[in-house]
């Protein structure tokens, strides 16, 4: 057995094994002591620590060296010592900085959410909800680029991208040949073929799991429907390609969509090919295994009733829920 | 004038190959990949530019992607994608220069050559652009022309009129000037 | 007259050539550390010189040697950080031009201390002139058997390479230069690991600027504590300072560390006052990222004392009151520039050098560009320059890389110092398009620090 180091994240304390970093072990405790990460992505090597939207204050280094980190540091990058108390949402200077981040990471954002396909699903969207002010500070023109084809099935529309650079990771690390990447500098940089080039590769379409934003959309989807309007299912397929475990996003009768299953932090289980993801869209196509838990806190589970209505305290206080008596008889018959 | 058009084929000439190899034996066995910032700096010398077709041939050479080679040829601001004249003055725009007069001499090189920041004179001899500080601020303001990136010191307006004047002259020597 | 060790032959003709080198002196380090001194004795005598990293951040040089990792079968590098880009500063330029064997000898000591067999000099790609003149000079020392096999019988080993850079400050951040000299994109690199762990090529690696690496010689040459006797508590040995703006002689100094500020700006020995009669108005004092300081506290500490060129004096005050050596790239301004248009001038720089990889530095130096340039041109607001505080301070210590701090730095320093001339542009904007604000107050004698007394 791996050595365990213990460290603690807004006073809670937990064993972890050594070499794990800070984002990790506090998706080991869960809840809303787990910093956003907009870049990081566990199944990707070496992504990570660009974004700064998963800023910790590290107030205690270790056991040995007790003094505190003089910078925030990026959670997803650094990794646990033993004793290190870490500070996320019990830190001011943390929920500032971070605010800085949600702020810089929508300035030149379009803020197009109402026609766009990654509403719903979309952590800016859901880290600026959660994490920015309400009103822009910002007064110049935005930065735009052009929508272009990435191959007949994939969108690139880089003026929503955040450069988090997960897409040029995937197609380094689950694909032959790498076809695009990130160009030109500061600002200005972004993610292109450089000449206009089809990404064709059988795992091409991951790109789209694990573009945070609606940067990398699926054409075959694109306008079809609000995420948040289809139901998710778990389906697998024999395929030869890859595990053909998938989650199909239904409108009614049909398969709209096709996507990898990702857990609460958006992270694919697996990825997932083409073939799978763009030409499989009958239900015959699949063995169906149930409705897809989504977390309560996506708005696709809006649709999910059973899963948030009432909402936990109601269950538990029994003020509450004699005060809403009606409305929890209502809702639990459905 | 410009060896190369935007879709000339390439072919790197033997010698240009045997300094490719040179560079290439500075670094490690695998890390060839080294080599690519001296190498592009060797292409931009010998066509003028770097073009996508040269770049692919560099990718070629050192076993890269081609998207490698984009991805480092756009991030360094040495290289020009695409065809500029070919004396390039590169004037100095930061700080020590900026407080001794470099808005003057670009605005002075603009109505000279009469062509603004990133375009080429007519006779596809020059380009002009601000470029950020070039490290000889003592000697400011300062402009550079490659590909041997002679600086030209304490710039004036009449130092900058007979550099130009010069390089019109003769485009086969680079002139001095004091 | 100051000691100079690193350019006390500037001036004789032919320096710049292997055997004008030698007869003065050169490569006397070379024979000394090879044939009389065990690398752990190299990296001890320049732990006692006090030699702090020369490039900016002025880590002690010798503990950073003392941090490299030696694993077993692992490759060790040296690499030279020539990529001067800060602007203010020209020393490294100044030195690889006239005394290019200083810097080959001093990379030959190092390397031997630090057990590394290949070690490369990375030098911008603007300064092509230089890359030759070090190719030429290498190739004279190899001639001379000071590079190569076995160097003077010594057993160790030594090749260098220069490399050229392609045009990107950032890749004088240590790690941004590593990833640069393997091919790559300047992106600094997350740390840990630390190139004494992890750097080129995933090996152990020593990055040190050119006067660092050049320090060594002077340092070899008559021990370490020789060194150390030369200039004020831990700011020792002399500083190489890079002279420019509204100078009567901006150029290249040798200074031995301690020489007052005042000093440095008015006496003959060094820039000879101010240009064409004008008084001082403020002073970057160590290259563009530091903290600029108005005439009146970068003469004297908020307490009256005089301040001196060391690392400790010019921080004095911290932030408040104070600046930073950094790599010595002292701007002078004069009672004619514009705060306003130099800060503007200063972010569009880092605007344009940000890597982009991280993103308050990526979107936060273009935003602050902005504002300072609509605050220059006369379309500015008051709250724009709160606005421009809060920005650079999201921006200040949230970044990968340094490059953050250094573009947030002369924001907030500029408007800490400067807020009246900042207010001014924005309440004037139509005098402030057509003369500049001059030197108003900056220069008057501070106000008498009074003793808080309890009562």
């Amino acid at each position: 057995m791996s050595e365990k180091v213990k460290v603690t994240i807004d006073g809670i304390t937990i064993d972890v094994e050594a070499g794990t970093t800070i984002l990790t072990a506090a998706r080991q405790i869960g809840g809303d002591i787990v910093p956003p990460a907009m870049c990081y992505y566990s199944k990707l090597q070496g992504s990570g620590g660009k974004c700064r939207t998963c800023l910790v204050k590290v107030s205690k280094g270790s056991e040995k060296d007790p003094r505190p980190m003089p910078k925030l540091v990026a959670s997803c990058r650094t990794t646990v010592m033993d004793g290190m108390e870490v500070q996320n949402i019990t830190s001011p200077e943390v929920i500032e900085a971070r605010k800085g981040v949600v702020e810089m990471l929508l300035i030149n954002h379009p803020l197009d959410c109402p026609v766009c396909d990654q509403a719903g699903e979309c952590h800016l969207q859901d880290l600026s909800y959660e994490h920015g002010s309400e009103a822009t500070r910002y007064e110049f023109e935005r930065r735009t680029f052009d929508r272009i084809d990435i191959g007949d099935k994939v969108q690139l529309h880089m003026t929503r991208c955040i450069l988090c650079y997960r897409c040029v990771y995937t197609a380094d690390q689950i694909t032959e040949n790498r076809v695009h990447g990130v160009l030109g500098r500061g600002d200005a940089a972004e993610i292109s073929t450089y000449i206009e080039k089809a990404i064709e590769n059988e795992f091409s379409g991951n790109v789209i799991d694990v573009c945070p934003v609606g940067a990398l959309t699926d054409k075959t989807f694109r306008f079809k429907n609000r995420v948040w309007f289809t139901k998710p299912v778990d389906a697998h397929r024999d395929c030869p390609t890859c595990s053909g475990k998938v989650t199909l996003w239904y409108k009614g009768e049909d398969v709209i969509r096709v996507t990898a299953r990702k857990d609460e932090y958006g992270e694919v289980e697996e990825f997932i090919c083409n073939t799978c993801r763009f030409d499989k869209k009958k239900t015959d196509d699949w063995v169906i295994e149930g409705p897809r838990k989504i977390a309560n806190h996506s708005v696709i589970s809006a649709n999910h009733y059973e899963q948030l209505m009432p909402p936990p305290v109601l269950r538990t206080n029994p003020a509450l829920r004699e005060a809403n008596k009606e409305q929890f008889e209502r809702t639990t018959k459905l | 004038m410009l060896k190369i058009s935007e879709t000339d084929e390439i072919v790197f000439a033997p010698e240009l190959i045997t300094k490719f190899n040179e560079i290439v034996s500075r670094y490690p066995e695998g890390k060839q990949k080294s080599a690519l910032l001296p190498i592009l700096h060797l292409v931009q010398a010998e066509y003028g530019w770097v073009s996508t077709a040269a770049m692919d041939k560099v990718a070629e050479y050192l076993h890269l992607k081609p998207i490698e080679v984009y991805e480092v040829a756009t991030f360094y601001t040495m290289f020009f994608l695409k065809p500029l004249g070919k004396y390039v003055l590169e004037v100095c725009r930061t700080g020590p220069c900026h407080i001794v007069g470099a808005e003057k001499i670009m605005k002075h090189i603009e109505q000279k050559l009469g062509v603004r920041e990133g375009e080429v004179t007519a006779d596809g001899l020059f380009s002009w652009r601000g470029v950020e500080c070039l490290a000889a601020c003592g000697m400011a303001p300062v402009l550079q022309i490659g590909p041997e990136y002679t600086y030209y010191e304490n710039l004036t307006e009449a130092k900058v009129d007979e550099l130009i004047d010069s390089l019109r002259l003769t485009t086969a020597e680079k002139p001095q000037i004091n | 007259m100051g000691r100079k060790l690193l350019l006390e032959h500037i001036n004789v003709p032919g320096i710049n050539t292997f055997e004008v080198y030698r007869q003065k002196g050169g490569y006397r380090a070379v024979e000394k550390a090879l044939k009389s001194l065990s690398p752990e004795d190299v990296v001890e005598e320049v732990k006692k010189s006090g030699l702090r990293g020369r490039g900016g951040a002025g880590f002690p040089t010798g503990m950073k040697w003392s941090f490299l990792a030696k694993p077993e079968g692992k490759p060790r590098y040296l690499v030279c950080n020539g990529d001067e880009s800060e602007p203010g500063t020209f020393k490294d330029r100044y030195l690889m031009t006239h005394i290019p064997h200083l810097l080959i000898e001093g990379m030959i000591v190092s390397s031997y201390a630090l057990g590394a067999n290949t070690s490369y000099i990375y030098v911008r790609g603007e300064m092509m002139p230089q890359i030759r003149i070090l190719e030429k000079a290498i190739a004279e020392a190899k001639n001379a058997g000071f590079l190569g096999k076995n160097i003077l019988g010594s057993g160790f080993d030594l090749e260098l390479y220069v490399q050229p850079g392609g045009g990107a400050y950032i890749c004088g951040e240590e790690t941004a230069l590593i990833e640069s000299l393997e091919g790559k994109r300047g992106n600094p690199r997350i740390k840990p690991p630390f190139p004494a762990i992890s750097g080129l090529y995933n090996c152990p690696t020593v990055v040190n600027n050119v006067e660092s690496i050049a320090a060594t010689v002077p340092i070899i040459n008559d021990g370490g504590e020789e060194y150390a006797k030369i200039g004020i508590g831990r700011s020792t040995g002399t500083k190489l300072i890079s002279a420019s703006g509204n100078l009567n002689r901006p150029g290249v100094y040798e200074i031995e560390l301690g020489v007052p500020v005042e000093e440095f700006i008015y006496s003959e020995e060094y820039c000879g006052g101010i240009a064409n009669g004008k008084r001082l108005k403020a002073v970057v004092a160590g290259g563009s990222s530091v903290p600029i300081l108005p005439t009146n506290l970068i003469l004297k500490t908020v307490n009256g004392e005089s301040r001196l060129m060391t690392y400790e004096s010019l921080a004095d005050g911290g932030f408040a009151s104070g600046t930073m050596l950094g790599s010595g790239g002292f701007i002078a301004y004069d009672e004619d520039q514009c705060i306003v248009r130099n800060t503007w001038n200063f972010s569009r720089f880092y605007h344009h050098e940000s890597c982009g990889q991280c993103s308050p530095c990526r979107e936060g130096t273009g935003w602050m560009e902005k504002v300072l340039h609509r605050l220059e041109y006369g379309h500015g607001k008051l709250s724009d320059i709160d606005l421009l505080v809060d920005v650079s301070k999201k921006i200040e210590g949230n970044t990968i890389c340094p490059l953050g701090d250094a573009a947030a730095w002369p924001v907030a320093s500029a408007i800490r110092h400067f807020r009246d001339e900042f207010e001014w542009h924005v309440t004037n904007p139509q005098e402030a398009m057509t003369r500049n604000y001059g030197l108003a107050h900056y220069a008057d004698p501070l106000p008498k620090v009074e003793p808080v007394t309890a009562s």
